[in-house]
């Protein structure tokens, strides 16, 4: 991984992606929320279109692509430090989809549109129309790269009908069948649903980071009979089983991640969405017993993160979900287990 | 934050690799005519004569250089068969203590005369150690002990008393941690380590049967025990510093990941046999598994830092503190499983399997260190105390 686009992504976003950018964003889209969505992004949230084209100016939304199509040549595993790094700053536009999604496209054939894309792994057709319910950053996305049976189509966000899904980045989609008919549709490379739940264990990986460590500053700041709230044996405890979630959730997400191209391997997400989704809802909540009625409020930045864990646990399919499919994969292999685990844990980067 | 940010996936190294096949291929023959529910004892099981094959094979000693016995193989290769070994359920009790610790701690530690006369025997599965730690009021406050070594003419004499020491009625020897000088008061300062003949006079070994029913630890108790001269190792009042090295290396390897492993494949084997698997039981399995295949990774990880000379005391304190857990939930998480069938013919090998575990599983979150101590190390290293 080159550490100049991580240090670079680095600056950019922590001059333009802060907790104010991002509260920002969220308060204009809601302002939006129930009007039909926008292709001009200003429409909707100017803050979003500046954040936006900052990242474009930049190229990291063509970080997967060729080298000669004006990427720069990233596998998944290299992605990760990307998506984590956009976790640790919780992103709210669809950068890491938008990053999936071009990669997948350039690879079928297809020029990347301009504009954010959105992933819908599940469109359904029905009556005359294909909708799905609560795309993640449908509201400041341009597209949305969904799969129909075999098929990726990617569809305008403008064409839809759009109605306000739960998280307020979000969107319930409908469009009519004459949308879908001429759509850019090219063949599947894999699973779409598999390809999202890699790159939310990487964006799960970051927020849990920077959750973490502003309970830890938290703690070692906050005063309360007289000392730090972090030289309580009962908080230090805390702390310390966050900093174990964290950690196996860490490298879980890395391993969803390990991958030599741009499609990942099925077991292994398994292995980072179930894992990260677990720490998700054990470290969400510990970071609130830490922070005590200061963490429940919109005004303390805490929200901001712990919202989006629990948001990314529930994208692209939870822990029973890859739990299951990581057992049927298990009991199919046979054998010792020892040799699925290292199926999964070894890293063929230097093999 | 480099601690939950350090550590990177990785792979054993095709060095460390190259052994697994050959010695996969030994232990598929030399446990097959064990039960499996014996297999489960995995590093609490006692058999010196399985400890004198692997020392004839080579597999003992890997790392210890090849003056002192041993071959001079790096810490992946015995990482691999470790594992193998935990994985089959190989019985390395006998010289568990002896081949992790207690020889490379006189490697490290020892003088050119201790190195000559004890590592060699434990590189061929013929000497064993057990670790004299714990005392009855110490606990975890392990700075506490009382037991103590007084320095006269013949060398120390030796009173007082440890417990939890794990298969010392089968050991010859004990590396005691002990004071030689000061209070209990004085904590960590004045304690020391003594290699005690488990024969010498004055000696009693008195196991203690635990709640399976096993007797693999013991009290061991010490009246006017002469020592030699040369029972010291390393530096008289450097005990702590040389203890809490010690137990830095043993804290985030294959055994805090694997003691209930052949439990786990032993069910899997059984949800193979049903016509048709509950889906509740193969998400229990991959639960285990995702939860499972990152902590090897970490452990992999730590094992790499080591190997390039670093301490990664928190990183290795957070593996063992999952690992642990993990490895007691496997066991509960089973038994829920099987009980939930309505009059299913579950194999009643499985049930002795999954019985034993049971009862001995509270032992694996304090063995190496509690929960809560462990805890606080990483809070420690946290920067919280």
């Amino acid at each position: 991984m080159d550490h100049l686009i991580i240090d670079a992504l680095r600056d950019v976003l922590t001059g333009q992606c802060t907790p104010a950018i991002v509260r920002a964003i969220e308060n204009e889209v809601a302002a939006h929320n129930g009007c039909a969505p926008e292709t001009d992004l200003t429409k909707i949230s100017a803050t979003a279109a500046t954040l936006w084209q900052q990242i474009e100016d930049t190229g990291f939304a063509d970080l997967l692509l060729p080298e000669d199509e004006g990427g720069a040549g990233l596998a998944l595993r290299d992605a990760f430090a990307v998506w984590d790094l956009l976790g640790q700053h919780a992103m709210p536009l669809p950068l890491a989809e938008t990053m999936l999604a071009r990669g997948w496209l350039v690879a079928a054939g297809v020029a990347v549109p301009q504009g954010a894309i959105a992933l819908a792994p599940h469109l359904l057709v029905e009556g005359g129309g294909v909708g799905t319910s609560g795309v993640r950053g449908a509201r400041v996305a341009q597209w949305v790269l969904g799969q129909h049976g075999g098929e990726l189509v990617l569809l305008p966000v403008a064409g839809a009908q759009a109605s306000p899904s739960i998280f307020v980045l979000d969107a319930d989609l409908r469009w009519k069948a004459e949308t879908l008919v001429s759509a850019t549709r090219v063949p599947a490379p894999a699973s779409l649903l598999v390809a999202q739940a890699g790159l939310v264990s990487a964006l799960l990986a970051g927020s849990l980071l920077t959750t973490f460590e502003s309970t830890l500053n938290f703690a070692n700041e906050r005063q309360q009979f007289g000392r730090p709230i972090g030289k309580f044996q009962a908080i230090q405890h805390e702390l310390a089983v966050m900093a174990e979630h964290v950690s196996a959730a860490r490298m879980a997400a890395q391993i969803a991640c390990e991958a030599g191209g741009v499609l990942a391997d099925p077991l292994k997400v398994a292995v980072g969405k179930a894992r990260t989704g677990e720490a998700a809802v054990e470290v969400a909540s510990l970071a609130h017993s830490v922070h005590g009625a200061i963490g429940f409020t919109t005004e303390f930045d805490l929200q901001l993160f712990t919202r989006r864990l629990h948001l990314w646990r529930q994208t692209a399919g939870s822990e029973s979900y890859w739990q299951l499919q990581a057992g049927q994969a298990l009991v199919a292999a046979g054998g010792m287990s020892l040799d699925v685990i290292r199926q999964i844990t070894d890293s063929t980067a230097a093999a | 934050m480099t601690i939950l940010n350090g550590l990177g996936l990785t792979r054993i190294p095709p060095e460390g690799e190259a052994l697994r096949a050959e010695v996969r291929a030994f232990l598929q023959d030399a446990v097959k005519d064990i039960p499996a529910h014996i297999r489960a004892k995995s590093w609490s099981g006692y058999d010196p004569a399985f400890s004198r094959r692997l020392g004839e094979k080579g597999w003992l000693g890997m790392t210890f250089p090849t003056a002192y016995g041993g071959h001079a193989q790096g810490a992946f290769a015995r990482y691999v068969v470790v594992e193998e070994l935990l994985n089959f359920g190989a019985p390395v009790g006998s010289h568990w203590i002896a081949e992790r610790q207690s020889a490379p701690l006189i490697l490290k530690y020892g003088t050119e005369a201790q190195k000559q006369r004890y590592v060699p025997p434990v590189a061929r599965g013929e000497s064993f150690f057990c670790i004299g730690m714990s005392e009855p009021n110490a606990g975890s406050d392990l700075a506490s002990v009382r037991t103590r070594a007084v320095p006269n003419d013949a060398g120390w004499l030796l009173n007082g008393q440890k417990i939890w020491t794990t298969n010392a009625q089968h050991c010859q020897y004990m590396i005691a941690l002990v004071r030689t000088s000061g209070e209990a008061a004085d904590r960590h300062k004045g304690l020391s380590q003594l290699i005690v003949d488990l024969n010498l006079p004055g000696v009693t070994v008195r196991p203690i049967e635990d709640m399976s029913g096993d007797s693999h630890f013991c009290e061991v108790f010490f009246e006017n025990v002469q020592l030699a001269p040369d029972a010291l190792v390393g530096a008289e009042g450097q005990g702590w510093e040389q203890v809490t090295a010690e137990l830095a290396f043993e804290r985030s390897g294959p055994e805090r990941l694997f003691s209930s492993v052949v439990l786990f494949d032993q069910w899997l084997a059984f949800l193979r046999t049903e016509a048709t698997p509950r889906a509740e039981s193969l998400r229990l399995a991959g639960q285990i598994l995702t939860r499972l295949a990152p902590l090897r990774a970490l452990s992999v990880a730590v094992q790499e830092k080591l190997v390039q000379g670093q301490s990664p005391i928190v990183e290795a304190a957070l593996v063992k503190d999952q690992g642990t857990v993990l490895e007691q939930y496997i066991p509960a998480a089973i038994a829920d499983d099987l009980m939930a069938r309505e009059g299913a013919a579950i194999p009643h090998e499985l049930m002795l399997t999954l019985n034993y575990l049971t009862l001995v599983s509270p032992c694996y979150t304090l063995r190496g260190g509690t929960r809560s101590i462990l805890r606080g190390m990483i809070a420690r290293g946290l920067g919280l105390r």
